[in-house]
This record gives structure tokens, C-alpha cells and sequence, in this order.
């Protein structure tokens, strides 16, 4: 198993130097920005169904999207994946993507989750929910994301920064809610309910409600549940402690993103490619691609692992994900205003 | 004269400089321009209208980054002085137990990637944190019960940006200690001086255009600073470009912020030349002998010990201690084979790219002193602020220049004779090297430069009028005065490519994963523990080079090579 391993290393070295040249007739190039060690498997399986070999370049989206530029016309890329639809956004404004027309992505994938033009697809869902400590609060306190910026939770909310594509994300949902102006009031609240300044990811906002250091945190749900399945007892008893909330169900619905993938304008390889993003969106993978980081399945019907079973009937809001990138240049600027560091 | 030929037409200097010093003079312009063109890309932003972004940015954030990034940068630069230069005083000049060990010791923190440290201590030392755990449980306190530094603060991260990046300091200044003619330090106490009045008032004044190289190091690669200054929650200048690039999409504001960035740099580079003002450090002594050291008695030998084992045990030995912990009960799940490809990666990547630093370094330096002329000074400064520009910036205007040669070649081969190679530059070996090149090439220059000018031009003229050419008085009289410090360019390189992270994740090939990616992948994920095996690898092959380098130096003090 790990000899062809050795074999590749030794060849990548040698290589170096060379012209990595990886436009062939059976391979697909992915420029990635998932980086979850299962999702080998994943690039194992489509392989091993369709015969194509996948190359994979991880690195951060912006960079990745920025490299795809530059190559231009002659850009070895074939597909780009990544999380958040605001990133997929900026993606699709620098001209990264082509509009994939396949009838088996339009069925399968929810309108509300991929491009209008089909210029990129969600495949799995991640909320935004509210952690809270369940040693202060017997039950829930608040029922909507708007609740953050009471009065009543002044110096008690543990948030990252603003820099995050997260919390943009999340603030453009808000604006598309209830526009720029009131979006900034709750965002001025918030700010003001923080226990500390912003910082750490959101793992750590989880562990901070778990010390005591404030009584509520926000964060996308899968950090939760990878504490609460971890073999480390210490943070099984992190993930005992702290409760989750997900917002607004008797309203829009809870604050929803994707990790998502679109095929590159200039693809060497669009067949493989297009093969590519309906088997990311066959039963089998579906379930792969959320397990790995503990999401929601995007395909109506798949199963989504044990742990996120109990949220199944949650409502999350049907707002289309596109709109988040709309909205995000705004949600950085409101931010900026109210000193959301 | 002078006049005279500056009313000749340029092309007419540059062949009379070209006589005088050979092919040396075009060759250092030819790499100056060639290193410098990512950053001229990104400064010919400067001049491109940004719209209203600006009028947003100086209302809301921009007075924020600014007070952040001078604290940053005046506080790591107190620090780094007192610690860099004191220690380097103490090793060289002073006899105390351990004083041998903390010769190369001293070094070590700079195996330790400033991201590294960053997330090894915040995670240690914040509220949930074990530290702070501990506490409470031991003293029964609650949350607001009891005061505790915040780590996670502006003085959190000048305290460890510090502890990483004094040894540029150390390392520079300590080469130039031991580079001292005896004789000057003892005129010094044969009138009188005792050892403080010798050290501020001969040794470190004699150090200078050391002391000065090594702290520019440090805080050029304190501004550039992006992962660490996220972990300490203070947005500084960088964070800001950052933002503004990626967050709000507009890249010619970001682009602006970080040429306002670069001016800044070479502002502080030009008020310390012009403080240094007409001075000139020449050794023009020949006679090196046994340093006479001064033997430290009583409390001073454990104050001394004290010193010098401080920043060692903060910026070393604590930081290895927690990443292996991390690595001990978490660890990354790939650890074995891809991990020796990991290494090898790195390793071969930080090689290639030292070896070729140093190479440039030395013709740049030596066309500038062959030629004299402020042109050749200019060029070289420039080409070597690649250094001061954040990481993803500087990929950025390596990805404009490059993509735009190798479209055209692409279009070439592909057209021309059906060659389907795809891209030759981008994505491959040669972008990454030249990356490194444009990012670190101020390092080994400024190693090599600060050599070179204590060797006094009487030996080149002697050595021309012997009927050596240019190349020949480099290789057989600077190049055996210069060699510890080449050596030392050349690790300093290797160690700052290991660590590199921001343009080696944008330029990188297929499947090619280096130490220092494999630990940003599962920390941007935000699985330290699993990130700490590979950040420990990363400390520790870098451990290796730096003790080497410390050994070396050791020997290579003129007068000394030949005990060993």
C-alpha cells in the first residue's frame, strides 16, 4: 500500500526541477481548498470508478483562485473546490468558472445551493449555530441570531474576528434579512456583548463557553461535533458541556453555507471534470464528502453520520448561497464600521 | 571627473564602469532587476486610483493598523537589540558556566517559525487553556477571580516575536564580535576602557553595520508578519492588506497599503544609513588572537548564565517541550512515509534556494563595491524589499511577471511546434526557487554585505595591482576573510525556506507538500495537535543546519582556522 508511496516520492523530487506538465488524456486537476486527510478516499473511489487519476493542488482559496488567474488560458486547472459560497462568489467574479450543464447536478443539487447559471454547486451544508454553557443556562436562552446583541447578554458572547469568511458570511445572510442599517445596530450590539476581543477559530470559542470565560460563542456546527467524537475524553467533556442552538426556526430559518465546486473556465479536462462534480454528487460520495468533516449532505434523501441525525428536522434558511457573495464586500465594511475587529 | 562622465550618455558610463570592473557591474544589475520585478509589479499599484475604498479604510481601521504595527515593530526592535546584542557580548567577551553551550545554543529559537511559536503559547497560555485550567483548579478561582496576562495582546506577541527573532541579531552581531581585530579592542583597554565603556563605546559602535542588518531582519520580518499577529488577535499593517485584498476584494488598495508598507521599510533602512553618516568599518589589522575574555565572578556569572538561558528555555526549549506533547498525545495520522517525503521536500527546496541566495548575494555586494556608483547601491535595496512584503503579496507580483512569460512561451511551444508541456514557470520547482530568491535574498545580502565591508579596499588594490582580476581577489582574498559568513547567509536562508509558508502554498506543484504546508493545512483546519508533529519536524530538521552553522563560525574566526 505505501510502496507506490515511495515510489511517487522520490519521482516528485526528481521532478522538482522539471516541468510539471499534468495535462494528460485520463486526469483531472483540482485545485483544493478542503484539506480533510478522508478525502483521499474519495479522489480514490472516483478513480477507480471512471479510471481518471485526480492531481490535486490544496491550498487557500484566495490563493488558489488567484493562481488560476494568472495561469489564464493556459491553466492546468480543471475543477476548483472550496468552503463558503462567499469564496465561491469571489471565485465566479474573477472569471475562474464555466457553467456546467448537466441535468444530474440541476436534480440532485437544491436550487438554493448552487449558482443561478449553475457556475458552481454546493455539496454539503454547514450552519451557524449559537454555543452556550449549559452550566449557566438550563435551557437555550435565545432563539435567534438578533438575540446576540440584547442587552442582557452584555460581556457574555465569544466570536472570532471578522477576518473570517464565516462571520462575513453570516452578516451578509443578515443583511440580506434586514438590510445594511439595521444589520450594523445588531452588529454594534454584538460588539458590544463581547466578552473579549475577537480571536482564535471557532474551536476555540467552543472551549472558551466550556472554561467559563463567557457564556455563548458562535460557531459552524461540525467543530462541535468533532469534539464530541473525539478520542480525547477531555474534549468529550468540552462538547458535554457546551449546548448548541440553531437560530431563528420559527423564522427564516438557521444560517446556512456550503463546501462547493465549479469547473475552471479553461479546463484541459472538462469532461473529466464534469464527471467529476456528478460524482461528487452521487449517494456513495455524498456521504463520504459530509462525513469528512461531519456535514450535511447537499443530495436530498442521503444519510447523513449518526451525530447530525437529531438535527435533520432543523429548519436552515432557503436563501440562496449566492447572495452571500453578494453581500459580502458589504458585510466586511459594516464590520469595519462598528469595530468588529 | 565626475561631472565629465555624467554628461556621457548611459550607455557610454556603463561600459566605462565595465572596463574598470569587469562584467561585474552588468551582471549585478541584470540580477537586481530580475529579483526586483515582483516588487516593482506590486509598487506599480502605487499609482493606480483605488476609488473610495481609502476614504473607508482611514475612518474605520487604518489608524488601528497603525498604532498596532509601529508598537509592533518599536517593541520586537527594543527587544531584539537588547537581547540579541547583550547576549552576543556576553558568549564572545565574557567567561561564566555554559558560556560554550550558549554560543550555539542562542541559535535555536531560530529553527522555531514565528507562526509556530505563536500557536504553541496562545494555546498554552489563554483562558481555556492548560496553564489557566490549572489554576483555577488548583486555587478554586472563577472566570474574572484573578489576573492573568492575556496572551493574546500586543505585548504577548512582541514578547514572542522577540524570542524568535533576536538570533538574526545574535547571529550577525556575535559573527562581527569575533571578527574584531584584537588590537582595536585592546587600544581600547590599554587607554583605560573597562568592559561596559569598551563595549558602547568600541565593539558595538565597530558592530554597527552588524547590529543594524540583523534588526532589520527582525523587523522586516516583523512586518510582513501575517499568521502569528492572526493568532495574537492584533491587526497590523499586513492583516490589513490582507483584508482589504481578500475580504473586500479590492486588490489595488491592497496593493497600495503594501507599497505604503515598503516605503515605510525603506525609510527606516535610509535613517540608519544616514545616522551611520560618512563612517567606514575597514579591519585594517591583520592580527587576530585568542579574544581575551573577561573572567566573571560571583553573582555576575549566574546573571550572565541567567541572560543567556532565558531566551533560550522561552524561545526553544518551551515551545519543542509543548509541540511535543501535542505531538505525543495528538500527532498527525500521516505520520511515516509521506512525512520523509515531507522532509526531503523541504530540504531540498531550502538547498537549492540557499545555495542560490548566497550566489547572488555575492556578486550583488561585490558589484556594488567594485562599481561605487548610487545607482548599483539602489538597485540592490530594492531588489532586496522583497523581504519587508508579506508573503502572499509577494506571490502575487511573482504570479503577474511569470504568468505573463509563460502564456507567451505556452503560446510558443504549443503553436509554434505542437509542444503541449503546459506551464513551464508557474507551478513548478523553478517559480518556487525564485520566490525564495525574491523573498530572502535581502537576508543573505545583508549577511554577506555587512562582511564584505570590513574588508578594507587597500587589499582589493593591492590584490589588482598584483594583476588579480575582479573574480580572482574575490575568490582568493575575500572569499577565505568572508567565509563564515557566507556560511552563515546560506543557513539563514535555508532555515527562513523551511519556515516559508504564504508563496510556497500559492506556487507549489501538484501534490507537493512540504513540512511547513502540512502543518498549515491541519492548522488552518484547526487541529493543532495533529499540526504539531509537523511543526516539530519542521523545528527540528532546522535544528540541525543551525547548530552546524554555529560550529563553523566558531572556527572560522580569522587566526583560528588552523587549531582545529
Amino acid at each position: 500500500m505505501l510502496k507506490p508511496k515511495r515510489l511517487s516520492l522520490g519521482l516528485t523530487a526528481t521532478g522538482l526541477l522539471l516541468a510539471a506538465s499534468v495535462a494528460g488524456a485520463q486526469s483531472l486537476n483540482l485545485y483544493t481548498a478542503r484539506h480533510y486527510d478522508s478525502d483521499q478516499a474519495l479522489y480514490d473511489a472516483f478513480e477507480a470508478q471512471t479510471g481518471i487519476e485526480v492531481n490535486i493542488l490544496q491550498g487557500g482559496a484566495d490563493q488558489l483562485i488567484e493562481r488560476i488567474e494568472r495561469e489564464g488560458a493556459a491553466s492546468p486547472a480543471d475543477v476548483l473546490m472550496t468552503v463558503d459560497a462567499g469564496l465561491l462568489n469571489r471565485a465566479e467574479r474573477a472569471g475562474v468558472f464555466a457553467s456546467v450543464d448537466s441535468s444530474t447536478l440541476q436534480q440532485r443539487i437544491p436550487a438554493a445551493l448552487r449558482h443561478p447559471n449553475d457556475l458552481w454547486f454546493g455539496f454539503s451544508e454547514r450552519v451557524r449555530v449559537v454555543y452556550y454553557d449549559k452550566r449557566v443556562y438550563d435551557t437555550p436562552p435565545l432563539a435567534r441570531y438578533e438575540a446576540l446583541a440584547e442587552t442582557r447578554f452584555n460581556d457574555e458572547v465569544c466570536i472570532r474576528s471578522s477576518s473570517n469568511i464565516y462571520n462575513q458570511s453570516m452578516v451578509a445572510s443578515m443583511i440580506a434579512a434586514h438590510g445594511v442599517p439595521q444589520t450594523q445596530a445588531w452588529a454594534s450590539g454584538l460588539v458590544e456583548n463581547m466578552a473579549r476581543t475577537p480571536q482564535g477559530g471557532d474551536t476555540d470559542q467552543i472551549r472558551a463557553v466550556a472554561a467559563g470565560e463567557c457564556s455563548l460563542g458562535v460557531g459552524n456546527h461540525y467543530y462541535w461535533v468533532r469534539l464530541a467524537l473525539s478520542d480525547d475524553p477531555a474534549d468529550q467533556a468540552i462538547a458535554e458541556q457546551v449546548g448548541l442552538i440553531f437560530p431563528n426556526q420559527a423564522g427564516r430559518g438557521a444560517h446556512r453555507n456550503i463546501g462547493g465546486a465549479g469547473m475552471v473556465a479553461n479546463a484541459p479536462n472538462p469532461e473529466a471534470a464534469k464527471a467529476f462534480l456528478e460524482f461528487l454528487a452521487s449517494n456513495e460520495a455524498q456521504q463520504q464528502f459530509s462525513a469528512g468533516n461531519n456535514e450535511f449532505p447537499a443530495v436530498a434523501g442521503v444519510e447523513p453520520i449518526d451525530a447530525l441525525a437529531r438535527w435533520m428536522d432543523k429548519k436552515l434558511d432557503d436563501l440562496n448561497v449566492s447572495v452571500l457573495g453578494d453581500n459580502n464586500a458589504d458585510a466586511v465594511r459594516l464590520m469595519d464600521r462598528v469595530g468588529w475587529r | 571627473m565626475a561631472v565629465s562622465t555624467r554628461a556621457l550618455p548611459l550607455v557610454t558610463r556603463m561600459a566605462l564602469t565595465a572596463r574598470r570592473a569587469g562584467i561585474w557591474p552588468v551582471m549585478m544589475g541584470l540580477i537586481a532587476l530580475f529579483v526586483a520585478l515582483p516588487v516593482l509589479t506590486v509598487m506599480v499599484q502605487l499609482f493606480t486610483p483605488a476609488g473610495e475604498v481609502w476614504s473607508h479604510l482611514a475612518s474605520t481601521v487604518l489608524p488601528r493598523y497603525l498604532v498596532n504595527t509601529v508598537g509592533l515593530a518599536v517593541g520586537v526592535g527594543i527587544g531584539v537589540l537588547l537581547i540579541g546584542v547583550g547576549t552576543a557580548w556576553l558568549v564572545v567577551m565574557c567567561r561564566f558556566p555554559g558560556q560554550r553551550i550558549f554560543e550555539w545554543a542562542l541559535l535555536l529559537p531560530l529553527a522555531v517559525p514565528t507562526y509556530v511559536i505563536a500557536y504553541a503559547y496562545t494555546d498554552f497560555l489563554q483562558f481555556a487553556g492548560p496553564l489557566q485550567t490549572l489554576l483555577r483548579d488548583v486555587f478554586g478561582w472563577g472566570a474574572g477571580d484573578y489576573w492573568f496576562p492575556p496572551v493574546r495582546s500586543l505585548g504577548g506577541a512582541i514578547a514572542l516575536l522577540t524570542l524568535v527573532l533576536y538570533p538574526y541579531v545574535y547571529l550577525l552581531t556575535r559573527a562581527a564580535f569575533l571578527e574584531q581585530s584584537v588590537c582595536v579592542l585592546e587600544v581600547g583597554r590599554t587607554l583605560g576602557r573597562g568592559p561596559w565603556r569598551l563595549f558602547g563605546t568600541v565593539a558595538v559602535p565597530l558592530a554597527r553595520p552588524a547590529i543594524a542588518g540583523g534588526t532589520a531582519l527582525a523587523l522586516m520580518e516583523t512586518l510582513n508578519e501575517f499568521g502569528a499577529v492572526q493568532f495574537f488577535a492584533v491587526d497590523t499593517f499586513t492583516t490589513g492588506i490582507y483584508r482589504t485584498w481578500f475580504g473586500l476584494g479590492e486588490r489595488t488598495a491592497a496593493a497600495q497599503l503594501a507599497g505604503v508598507l515598503l516605503v515605510f521599510v525603506l525609510l527606516l533602512l535610509l535613517l540608519e544609513r544616514v545616522s551611520r553618516g560618512r563612517s567606514q568599518y575597514f579591519h585594517t589589522s591583520s592580527r587576530y588572537r585568542e579574544l581575551p575574555r573577561y573572567e566573571l565572578l560571583g553573582a555576575k556569572r549566574w546573571l550572565a548564565l541567567g541572560a543567556c538561558a532565558l531566551p533560550v528555555l522561552l524561545g526553544f526549549l518551551v515551545p519543542a517541550a509543548l509541540l511535543l506533547q501535542m505531538t505525543l498525545t495528538g500527532g498527525d495520522q500521516r505520520f511515516g512515509w509521506p512525512f520523509v517525503g515531507y522532509v526531503f521536500n523541504s530540504v531540498s527546496l531550502a538547498g537549492i534556494a540557499a545555495l542560490a541566495a548566497v550566489g547572488l548575494a555575492v556578486v550583488l555586494s561585490y558589484g556594488v563595491r567594485l562599481s561605487q556608483s548610487p545607482i548599483a547601491v539602489a538597485a540592490v535595496r530594492v531588489s532586496a524589499m522583497g523581504y519587508a512584503i508579506p508573503g502572499a503579496v509577494i506571490a502575487v507580483g511573482i504570479l503577474i511577471p511569470l504568468g505573463w512569460v509563460d502564456q507567451r512561451l505556452y503560446r510558443l511551444l504549443s503553436g509554434e511546434w505542437g509542444w503541449e508541456v503546459g506551464l513551464i514557470l508557474t507551478g513548478t520547482g523553478i517559480a518556487l526557487v525564485y520566490a525564495y530568491l525574491v523573498r530572502f535574498l535581502a537576508v543573505a545580502y545583508n549577511a554577506v554585505q555587512a562582511s564584505l565591508t570590513k574588508v578594507t579596499p587597500s587589499m582589493d588594490a593591492a590584490s589588482r595591482t598584483l594583476g588579480k582580476t575582479p573574480g580572482g581577489t574575490l575568490r582568493q582574498v575575500h572569499a577565505p576573510i568572508m567565509r563564515g559568513s557566507l556560511l552563515a547567509a546560506g543557513i539563514l536562508v535555508f532555515v527562513d525556506v523551511m519556515k516559508e509558508l504564504p508563496a510556497t502554498i500559492i506556487l507549489r506543484p501538484f501534490d507537493f507538500t512540504t513540512l511547513a504546508v502540512r502543518s498549515y493545512e491541519l492548522a488552518s483546519d484547526e487541529r493543532l495537535s495533529q499540526s504539531s508533529t509537523a511543526a516539530l519536524a519542521i523545528v527540528v530538521v532546522g535544528v540541525l543546519p543551525v547548530i552546524l552553522l554555529s560550529r563553523a563560525m566558531q572556527r572560522s574566526r580569522p587566526g583560528q582556522s588552523g587549531r582545529n
